[in-house]
């Protein structure tokens, strides 16, 4: 990556700017709102913070279309606000409240929504990879342009999953859009540690699956790839592999001491916060006044505390319902 | 009409692909070689390889791809060569088909049918020969059924189909060459209750799938001793049609429970302590229970025939019921 790989591109208006960076502020807004309420005990289970590779989500949903769908890994509530849930649900979700958007049975790792085509929130990694095949296979059999994204991490590209579900696509010429979020850790696993082929699209082409590296840090060249890629899936021509090449800042979870890596490494990395460096160069390129971006952090602000109030004065479910929906009948 | 178990599912299979265009067959060599049981001999010829889907030896991917496809709309058959294998798509079975629905607060339904072979019989051994079926029916959010005769192979996919919910079928592998006369018009019959297969008045034999027609067996030669017993087909695994089970319990007093799972951990034992929680005054005898031996199917035939339950074993069991040794 250039120093300057985060400058907005001649095809970015100042508009979309805003969007990108309101789309991703409001993600590093929400988790931040989230660390906060795990520690007050409002949030309990797993919490998996995104902070950090906010840039690769709000990239990569630019390319969808409404009827396209999602599936998520655990660590996907910036998928989620991306993709357009809203954050009152997503954090009623988080307290596990029956207005959240899986009515509070999923919680943080179980992103559900049918509105939007969320299909997980997917808590077995590798385990969300077939199903967005199959997914991409009633499209192809129905004939549908529809476009099936399926994020994942690095860590999944060791499951037995992640091959067989590469294989079956590029067989069946399924249009799936396979999104790896490699962020160097498999939770406290360094890559080096875990494979031993580490250049990711190397796999993907194993399988003779278009494939290419993207800094996922960099949240145009997120979009551009994402858009120019997705439209040939979409075309039929088959399924694609983007390697996003991101980080994590924060903890793998609320319970990790991260033993496993340096605190100079994340320091070293955090100049390159996709945020930070998208607000920079909006504002060099005269496309954000400090006025623009003190609006646009109080609208966020405000979202994220309307989101909080939502959750808090959300309802639990029902016990009489514990067993509702095993079933259908 | 004559008929075999297997030519009743495929007839199955052949009705719902003409029926209902969201239906369609994938699996292991169901296509070109004709299905590992010949259950989908011919079907690629009449459906095209659209419907009739080879996969490649992807057991998660592909079962994995028939609930992101019912996922969104289709209504995938999936077949599974043997209960074995199945192991290999053991995540995308329990938390992914089971789960959704309930996880995703009802947004989401999964109408996948899965069905696959089970059992021992043919001397196939260890890895294609287990009676799993019971460890898949502990799981809430699945329906399991095993058909056990020709009019179930005929009748219980197309219900399979049309429930909104996973529902996986096990085909015990003995069963495939069983031939027998079917109605012309036999058609889709419930995937909720148990059957009486034959009515008695001493004993209630409680069975399911392969080892149905020894039970039957085993009834008939207790008829000769005198000893009037009742067949129960559990038919569905999960969830258990406990009112007909009591019911004959509560008639005949004593209960037999014939399961080719290992008795340790088993539907037999499930069975068991539902009728002690649920029948305990009306029982004259403790129950008796008629499992697979606690080992792996071994391959040779003496003593694979010792390993799974026998007639012979059933007769026993009933009879020491009814306080007769020997």
């Amino acid at each position: 990556m250039t120093p300057d790989a985060a400058g907005i591109s001649p095809n970015v208006t100042r508009e979309h700017g805003l969007t990108l960076l309101r789309e991703m502020l409001r993600i590093r807004r929400f988790e931040e709102k989230c660390a906060e309420l795990y520690s007050a005990g409002k949030i309990r289970g797993f919490l998996h913070l995104y902070i950090g590779e906010e840039a690769v989500a709000v990239g990569a949903m630019q390319a969808l279309a409404p009827e396209d769908a999602v599936v998520a890994t655990y660590r996907e509530h910036g998928h989620a606000l991306a993709r357009g849930i809203s954050a009152d649900r997503l954090m009623a979700e988080m307290y596990g409240k029956h207005e959240g958007c899986s009515r509070g049975r999923g919680g943080s790792m179980h992103v559900f929504d049918a509105d939007t085509r969320f299909y997980g929130g997917n808590a077995i990694v590798g385990g969300g990879l077939p199903v967005a095949v199959g997914l991409a296979l009633a499209d192809r059999m129905q004939n549908r342009r529809r476009v099936t994204a399926c994020f994942f991490g690095d860590g999944a590209v060791a499951e037995g999953e992640f091959h067989e579900s590469l294989n079956l696509a590029v067989l069946w010429k399924l249009p799936v859009l396979f999104l790896c979020e490699n962020n160097l850790y498999a939770m406290g696993t360094r890559i080096e540690r875990a494979q031993s082929q580490v250049d990711l699209c190397e796999k993907a082409r194993s399988y003779r699956m278009p494939a290419e590296p993207v800094d996922g840090m960099d949240v145009v060249a997120c979009e551009a790839a994402a858009r120019r890629i997705a439209e040939r899936v979409r075309g039929g021509e088959g399924p694609a592999f983007i390697e996003f090449q991101t980080y994590r800042f924060r903890a793998h979870s609320m319970f990790d001491a991260e033993l496993y890596r340096d605190k100079s490494e994340v320091d070293a990395w955090k100049p390159r916060d996709p945020i930070l460096t998208f607000t920079t160069a909006l504002e060099a390129s005269g496309n954000a006044t400090d006025d623009q971006l003190a609006a646009l952090n109080r609208t966020v602000a405000d979202e994220i505390a309307t989101a909080v109030q939502f959750a808090e004065a959300g309802t639990w479910e029902p016990v009489e319902d514990l067993l509702k929906d095993v079933y259908t009948r | 009409m004559t008929i075999t178990y297997r030519e009743a599912i495929r007839t199955a299979v052949r009705e719902a692909l003409t029926r209902d265009s969201r239906v369609f067959l994938m699996g292991e060599d169901v296509g070109r070689y004709g299905g590992a049981y010949a259950v989908s001999k011919g079907l690629l010829a009449e459906f095209g390889p659209e419907r009739i889907r080879d996969t490649p030896l992807s057991e998660s991917a592909f079962v994995g791809a028939g609930i992101g496809a019912a996922l969104a709309g289709m209504r995938p058959i999936v077949e599974v060569m043997t209960v074995n294998f199945s192991l290999l798509a053991l995540d995308q079975i329990v938390n992914n088909a089971a789960t959704i629905r309930h996880m995703s607060g009802g947004q989401f339904s999964i109408p996948v049918v899965i069905r696959m072979a089970t059992g021992a019989g043919r001397q196939l051994a260890a890895q294609h020969a287990h009676s799993l079926e019971g460890w898949y029916a502990h799981i809430p959010g699945l329906r399991i059924v095993a058909p056990a005769t020709l009019e179930d192979a005929r009748g219980m996919l197309w219900t399979a189909l049309e429930d909104p919910d996973p529902v996986l079928i096990f085909e015990h592998q003995v069963l495939y060459n069983m031939e027998g006369q079917l109605a012309e018009h036999a058609g889709a019959v419930d995937i909720d209750r148990a059957a009486v297969r034959r009515d008695g008045t001493d004993v209630s034999l409680i069975t399911y799938g392969g080892s149905l027609g020894k039970t039957l067996q085993a009834a008939e030669a207790l008829a000769g001793d005198g000893i009037s017993a009742e067949v129960v087909d559990l038919r569905t695994l999960r969830p258990l049609d406990m009112p007909v089970i009591l019911s004959s319990v509560t008639k005949t007093r004593r209960a037999v429970i014939v399961d080719e799972g290992w008795k340790s951990g088993s539907l037999a034992a499930e069975i068991s302590a539902r009728l002690v929680e649920q029948a305990f005054y009306e029982l004259d005898a403790p129950i008796a229970r008629v499992c697979s031996a606690e080992v792996p199917i071994p391959y040779p035939k003496h003593l694979e025939d010792a390993a799974v339950p026998q007639p012979a074993g059933i007769v026993a069991a009933a009879r020491q019921t009814l306080g007769r040794r020997g």
